[in-house]
């Protein structure tokens, strides 16, 4: 391992936490000014021009506040629970290509050959952050989330993992920078307007990719435990569910955790299926490096129109029952990528051939 | 007891699959959010700097104040009924006597304090009811503030300039009378 590889890593790594986390705030604040238009309000709008100087406000609010510790709690697992929840949200945009190639070197921190599998396995164990911190809370309404979390986690995972299979069918490998790499080449999943487009076994196979597509967001939304599955919150029911107890910057950890896995879950859905950092028509980073940063800005902005959908859907949809969630995990999400994979694996033959 | 079964009502397919309904809930939040950020919605006033003002009724009680008449004099005459029928009994006066060199010899007495507790008021406009002298209005000032409790008391001046001066409507205390 040479030392210019560990340098760069490391200013990728930091670039991309420190973009995160400004996203993060910013999503918050999105979120926020979002969710008044939809409901005909202005939202934050005060502190600085259009309320943009609302996330280092509530930065400092959250900050100044006094962290309260019950006295019942499990004070180890209590503290360890919002960093279980914020790290897996954090890791997993390491393997998420971001970029091109800048002066040369790939837009990726890490290009594992077992991309997508890393993704689902850290993403899973955002979980722990959530059961951990609801069980040691020591009271009902955090348990009662904590134990909703675990459930809606082991309905929504197989689903997750099934939606995905299709487009690996397609790509032949694992490692995430294939994936952008095939889209280039044969046109994004969900539209495959690049490339052959004339082929029209193309477009036969983006029906179960726009049904993988519906899967995979779903499944996302449940994993990211955003509305409409926010059961393990559901402040009507649980009066905030896990985070209940948790008070200052140990509850903004938990929302950083939430919004941070929003982020990389549409970073994961913006690189399976609309391509990536690619966009008809842009060059990558071998024509120069300004190609490399616009591929950088594309990705961002896909991300950012994935996080909008998100929001979007939040304030337009309520909460799915607890029975609900169960069966439509298991008796239809479930069945459908199942059925999806042998689509894809029937249609395949015809359009690898032409 | 008796046992009402409701019918619950039959889906079709399109129903059951839940998207179309999605959809539609999408389109209208999405309608929603664009007429808010087209500037379209106008619903919320921006309070400090827009106020309700020049929409208040006629009829709206604020903040109650004193009044002077057409010549400068206060028109309280320090009876104390306001004093006595305030319901959080905000009011307090110290009645004084008018010496009789003064051209209003005749009215006798005047508040030679009137506070009333912001705090205290409820607004009800009980004192301006009860009035013989009509000296007490409720005006349209609603945004009563103060740093501290003593602040939030207002003297007489402060109730003189609230009110400032009505005309007409009581005579009864002209000297030529």
């Amino acid at each position: 391992m040479d030392s210019f590889f560990v340098i760069t890593s490391l200013l990728k790594i930091v670039g991309i936490l420190v973009l995160v986390l400004s996203m993060v705030s910013y999503a918050v604040y999105a979120e926020r000014r979002v969710s008044a238009f939809i409901q005909d309000r202005l939202g934050p709008n005060r502190v600085g021009p259009a309320g943009l100087f609302q996330p280092i406000a509530d930065m400092f609010k959250l900050l100044l506040k006094e962290d309260f510790t019950p006295r019942n709690v499990n004070t180890f697992y209590y503290w360890l629970a919002p960093c279980l929840a914020v790290m897996p949200a954090i890791i997993t945009i390491a393997v998420v290509p971001f970029g091109s190639t800048l002066f040369g070197i790939p837009m990726v921190i890490a290009d594992v050959n077992v991309g997508i599998l890393f993704v689902f396995a850290i993403a899973s164990l955002s979980v722990y952050g959530i059961v951990v911190g609801g069980w040691a809370s020591n009271s009902k309404y955090p348990f009662l989330g904590g134990i909703r979390s675990s459930a809606q986690m082991l309905s929504y995972e197989l689903s997750l993992g099934l939606a995905v299979i299709p487009i690996f069918f397609l790509v032949g490998n694992l490692r995430l920078t294939s994936v952008v790499r095939y889209q280039i080449e044969h046109g994004w999943f969900i539209a495959p307007f690049v490339g052959h487009w004339t082929n029209p076994w193309k477009w036969l196979l983006a029906f179960p990719m726009v049904i993988s597509f519906l899967v995979f967001m779903i499944a996302i939304f449940a994993e990211t435990n955003r509305l409409p599955f926010d059961l393990p919150e559901a402040e009507q029911e649980l009066a905030g569910g896990y985070n209940t107890e948790y008070s200052s910057m140990k509850f903004a950890l938990y929302f950083l955790g939430e919004y941070a896995a929003m982020i990389t879950g549409s970073a994961v859905i913006v690189t399976l299926f609309f391509g990536g950092w690619h966009f008809p028509g842009i060059p990558d980073g071998s024509h120069g490096w300004i190609f490399g940063l616009i591929n950088i800005a594309v990705f961002f902005t896909k991300v950012a129109i994935m996080i909008f959908i998100f929001m979007w859907v939040r304030w337009t949809l309520p909460r799915f029952r607890w029975d609900q969630l169960m069966r439509l995990g298991w008796l239809f999400f479930f069945e459908i990528a199942l059925v999806n994979i042998f689509l894809v694996a029937a249609i395949l033959p015809y359009a690898a051939r032409l | 007891m008796a046992t009402i079964t409701v019918p619950r009502p039959k889906l079709n397919w399109r129903e059951r699959l839940y998207l179309p309904a999605i959809v539609a809930g999408l389109a209208i939040t999405w309608k929603h959010f664009k007429n808010m950020l087209l500037g379209r919605t106008k619903v919320t006033m921006q309070y400090p700097e827009q106020k309700w003002d020049s929409h208040l009724p006629e009829h709206y009680r604020g903040a109650p104040a004193l009044v002077r008449d057409e010549d400068g004099r206060v028109r309280c005459v320090a009876c104390q009924l306001c004093e006595f029928i305030c319901p959080p009994r905000a009011i307090k006066i110290i009645p004084g006597e008018i010496p009789s060199t003064d051209r209003f010899a005749k009215v006798e007495k005047y508040p030679e304090a009137f506070d009333i507790d912001m705090i205290r008021c409820i607004f009800c406009g009980m004192c301006e009811e009860v009035c013989p002298e009509q000296a007490i209005f409720l005006r349209k000032d609603y945004a009563i503030t103060g740093f501290t409790r003593a602040e939030m008391v207002h003297h007489k001046e402060k109730l003189l300039e609230i009110g400032g001066v009505m005309h007409g409507v009581v005579l009864k205390w002209n000297e030529k009378k």
